[in-house]
């Protein structure tokens, strides 16, 4: 409050001066009863009026007699902070099995070879000559870091054919890259939404999404979720009592597969429901780029929506693309906009060239190969029917979905007695019969509430045998573990 | 019904007016800044390299045909010296002993796990990694990610929450600020590199406690970085632990621009200030400037890394960090060690002191006001004037030289500036061609604040004394 007081002072000099200069001309001067009143005097006995006021005016602070020194060295002295961390129980010092060689469909934990169900290498381009060439080609030419962000020398050629290699595979007009798939949704939202603005989101979205929206401090309301129903009657009621919310900028955020439950988005109903309230649609393609449609487009293709309707989709590039970073994709003024605002791309090293070249590879490889999709897609029904009669278990995935999600069909109550569970069968499966699979585990930063599974990431490279084994070995140890409970 | 006297009304009108125009205006001057700068800086940025960012590399010519908006690449480039990349131990282009390692290890890894750290993504190569930096670093332990930014922004929200505060430095990095953000903790700023406010601050916040509540503090964490990217200062760490540990607030240092490229075998500025990594509670650092790699790191004591490798949402839900960048990183660390059986490290670490001290005192000698502390490899020159931007910048880019500017809103409005970061690629006629061509276009734009004066160097000698 003083401070504004005393700014509104100093705005009211020098305005007065300003008036005062002003008068001061010499056609200015008036007599008045007799009385010649030169513009600065009337000025200035304005301004003596305006500043007794101000000081006639009581402070808002209430009388307050300041600690002594004495008094916040003792304050000091006794405060006692908390530790920097909670004591470390049991279950923080789970340590992962660690990998002895790439983290294709087979692979080697202490020595034994596994088959992997925790990578999310859905077309199996792990290891694949092609990439693996034009990796090692970027390598020898460009080095391995970019030394510096997209701004300031680190845009590299590569970079920018990588971008437009993604636009015209999406049929977008442009594309940006973010050097790490975590830090695109978490940039890209809060690039758009911004404080005051609404926007309705699954409650089943990852950390990312949960984080972006936190930063960009707009309005969130979360819907059931994947349940449209729960969606619809949260727009009408967001756009309905609230008149002001018409004139607000509205965000739908969704993701096409959820990496905590397997759903997948009905984009045709969302795109209806965006179109009916006039919203505007962020989605996350991270796990169906190079996974659903029939040549690998993503939702949109899944769907046979146009993916112009979609405003802005965003993607992770270490799943089916099998490298790292992420990218967003849109109208080139989505993009434009990004370039200059969103804080993971302007304030972060680019990505490393090599990636973008990987990236670059993969989709090549995707058009080429029409084939890893129906292979994906049988591979994907096969298991899920597999894994269907797992006694004491439910799969809580779409069909369609490279992620088969497995619930305990009998709630524990808690999710941490729930996980306790799964991971014993998890343990398991991998010592007695080489199966690799790895549950929902959950940061305490994380504010979703669905309940824990167990994730199988499917690939065109798992044979037959390895789905079949997979759900040989989950049956027995599943009903080995739950026999112990 | 509360009724208010007219003229109270009246001012509180005024006030409110007065608040929302100057919020009106400053949106306004920020406009009008977009629109100059996307006219007519937009060839000062971005410019595409078609090499590694090495001492000299490609910079990719464009063309624009409608007055600046929208740049096409040609296909011809320009081989430019380069004052922009943070290579500052030069291992950003092939690597005698690094790359063979790097691509050996894409044959056996691969060029991306497909999975996270918790679940399937960590491999003898990332056990190895960490290993290797908290030896580096001199912490017990250490975790790895696979971007520096998301190291800070995905970090500070597991360790800080309601009821916590966070105090950073007013001149902090985007990501930390937004760590902060996303943590939901109490965020208060002191002055830059300042430990007398530091010590206001948390006096100030201890004795007054969380807001409204007044109940006393959670804990506090002080967060600051090791070398400030748009300023070359070195943090006044040693006064700042002093302040810290008087308060028992936590430190958390970012080292960033500092791991690798200062102190005497490159432990960064712990090394150089002699301060004992004991007394930092988290330091953290990324591997895209120094190593040539990308990603960062958390090192600090066993339980917080055993909390975090539990818990943070980068470890869990991330990728891990791609196997030929891990490897880049150990191969770097070994060559700086001198594990490598060379003393190619050694040599890059003198290198680069010497030829930010070089460079720095003879910018000065110039005439060039320079900011930032000796050893430090950045050193920003002020500009001011945001017209002089294009101007400096074209101009020593067509003398195929590349320099980096920065312009609002990176820094204030009124403080421009270019930024050089010397690298231990660059050789002595490098060094000495940029130097010339930097005071030619220098004189041309009229950015030489300070006479020149050789003996002024000695004046800047006393004030900063780092060994
Ligand atoms: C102080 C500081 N912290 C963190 C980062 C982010 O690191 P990265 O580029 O690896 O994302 C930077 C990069 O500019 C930085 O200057």
């Amino acid at each position: 409050m003083d401070a504004m007081l005393s700014s509104f002072e100093s705005m009211v000099k020098s305005a007065s001066d300003w008036v005062a200069f002003a008068l001061d001309a010499p056609s200015s001067r008036a007599v008045v009863f007799g009385v010649p009143i030169r513009g600065h005097l009337l000025v200035e006995g304005l301004l003596l009026v305006v500043i007794l006021f101000l000081l006639s005016q009581k402070s808002y602070k209430p009388p307050k007699r300041p600690l002594t020194k004495k008094e916040i060295d003792e304050l000091c002295d006794e405060w006692v902070p908390e530790p920097l961390i909670p004591a470390i129980t049991e279950e923080m010092k789970y340590e992962p099995p660690v990998l002895e060689s790439a983290a294709g469909t087979h692979t080697i934990i202490n020595g034994k070879e596994v088959v992997n169900f925790t990578s999310a290498n859905y077309l199996g381009l792990v290891g694949d000559e092609k990439l693996q060439d034009s990796c090692t080609k970027a390598l020898e030419k460009y080095g391995v870091g970019s030394c510096g962000p997209r701004g300031f020398y680190g845009t590299i050629d590569v970079h920018l054919d990588c971008e437009a290699r993604i636009a015209k595979f999406l049929g977008t007009s442009d594309s940006i890259l973010y050097s790490y798939g975590l830090s695109t949704m978490f940039s890209t939202i809060p690039a758009f939404c911004k404080k005051g603005d609404v926007v309705v989101v699954d409650e089943g979205v990852h950390w990312g999404i949960q984080n972006g929206l936190h930063l960009s401090r707009s309005t969130i309301i979360y819907f059931k979720h994947n349940d449209m129903k729960s969606l619809q009657s949260i727009l009408e009621n967001a756009t309905h009592d609230n008149k002001r919310a018409k004139k607000l900028r509205r965000y739908i955020v969704v993701e096409s597969v959820y990496q905590n439950s397997g759903q997948i988005a009905p984009l045709d109903e969302i795109i209806r429901l965006k179109e009916k309230y006039r919203f505007r649609v962020i989605l996350d393609e991270s796990n169906s780029i190079g996974v659903l449609g029939s040549t690998g487009r993503g939702l949109t293709e899944h769907c046979k929506v146009p993916i112009e309707k979609v405003d802005i989709v965003t993607a992770a590039m270490g799943h089916a693309l099998a490298t790292e970073g992420g990218f967003c994709t849109g109208s080139a003024r989505v993009i434009d906009h990004q370039r200059l605002s969103s804080s993971g791309y302007v304030f972060s090293a680019s990505l490393p060239p090599y990636l973008a070249s990987v990236a670059i590879t993969a989709v090549n490889v995707l058009e080429e190969n029409p084939n890893l999709i129906t292979k994906l897609k049988e591979n994907i029904v096969t298991l899920h029917k597999g894994l269907s009669d797992v006694e004491g278990l439910e799969i809580a995935s779409d069909p369609q979905s490279p992620i088969v999600f497995l619930r305990l069909k009998k709630s524990l109550g808690s999710f941490k007695a729930e996980l306790q569970v799964l991971e014993d069968i998890a343990n398991h499966v991998l010592k007695e019969y080489s199966i690799f699979i790895a549950t929902s585990k959950r940061s305490t930063a994380d504010k979703c509430k669905l309940p824990a599974g167990i994730r199988f990431y499917v690939s065109a490279a798992h044979t037959e045998s390895d789905l079949a084994k997979a759900c040989e070995s989950l049956k027995k140890a599943t009903a080995f573990v739950l026999a112990g409970q | 019904m509360i009724t208010i006297p007219y003229l109270t009304a009246l001012t509180t009108y005024f006030s409110y007016g007065l608040l929302f125009a100057f919020g009106q205006l400053r949106d306004f001057f920020r406009r009008i800044f977009d629109w100059w700068s996307q006219s007519n800086l937009q060839d000062c940025f971005n410019r595409p390299i078609s090499s590694p960012p090495d001492a000299w590399f490609d910079v990719v010519e464009r063309i624009s045909n409608d007055n600046n908006k929208t740049l096409k690449r040609t296909t011809r480039v320009n081989r430019c010296l380069n004052l922009g990349s943070y290579n500052y131990l030069g291992f950003a282009a092939a690597d005698e002993y690094c790359t063979p390692r790097v691509i050996e290890c894409l044959k056996k890894f691969s060029a991306s796990t497909c999975s996270t750290r918790i679940d399937g993504g960590t491999t003898t190569l990332h056990a190895e990694l960490e290993e290797c930096v908290a030896n580096f670093v001199g912490k017990p332990a250490a975790i790895v990610f696979g971007m520096g930014y998301v190291t800070n922004s995905a970090i500070l929200p597991v360790l800080m929450g309601k009821g916590s505060l966070i105090i950073s430095d007013s001149l902090n990095h985007n990501s930390i600020v937004n760590g902060a953000r996303g943590s939901g903790a109490t965020i208060r700023v002191f002055q830059h590199n300042t430990p007398s406010h530091l010590d206001k601050v948390l006096r100030e916040q201890i004795a007054d406690g969380q807001p409204r509540t007044h109940r006393p503090w959670k804990k506090i964490m002080v967060v600051v970085e090791g070398i400030y990217s748009m300023e070359g200062e070195l943090c006044k760490l040693p006064e700042i632990i002093s302040v810290c540990k008087k308060y028992k607030a936590y430190v958390y240092l970012d080292e960033a621009h500092s791991i690798g490229a200062v102190g005497k075998t490159g432990r960064g500025v712990c090394e150089l200030l002699g301060v004992d990594t004991a007394d930092v509670d988290i330091m953290m650092g990324t591997f895209t400037k120094s190593f040539g790699s990308c990603g960062g790191y958390i090192t600090g004591s066993k339980e917080l890394i055993q909390y975090l490798k539990y818990t943070c949402p980068a470890h869990l839900y991330a990728t891990s960090i791609s196997p030929p960048a891990a490897q880049q990183i150990i191969s770097s660390i070994k060559v700086v060690l001198g594990e490598d059986g060379s003393s190619r490290g050694a040599q890059k670490l003198a290198r680069i002191r010497e030829n930010s001290n070089f460079f720095r005192s003879e910018l000065q000698k110039m005439g060039f006001e320079v900011l930032g502390d000796n050893d430090s490899p950045v050193m920003p020159i002020m500009l001011y004037n945001p017209a002089k931007i294009p101007a400096f910048s074209r101009e020593c880019l067509k003398r195929s030289v590349a320099v980096v500017t920065v312009a609002f809103p990176a820094t204030p409005l009124l403080l421009a500036r270019a930024r050089i970061c010397i690298s231990a690629a660059h050789s002595r006629e490098d060094l000495v061609k940029a130097l010339e061509v930097l005071s030619t276009v220098g004189d041309m734009v009229g950015i030489k604040y300070f006479p020149a004066e050789p003996k002024k160097q000695q004046l800047e000698g006393d004030r900063v004394k780092l060994e």
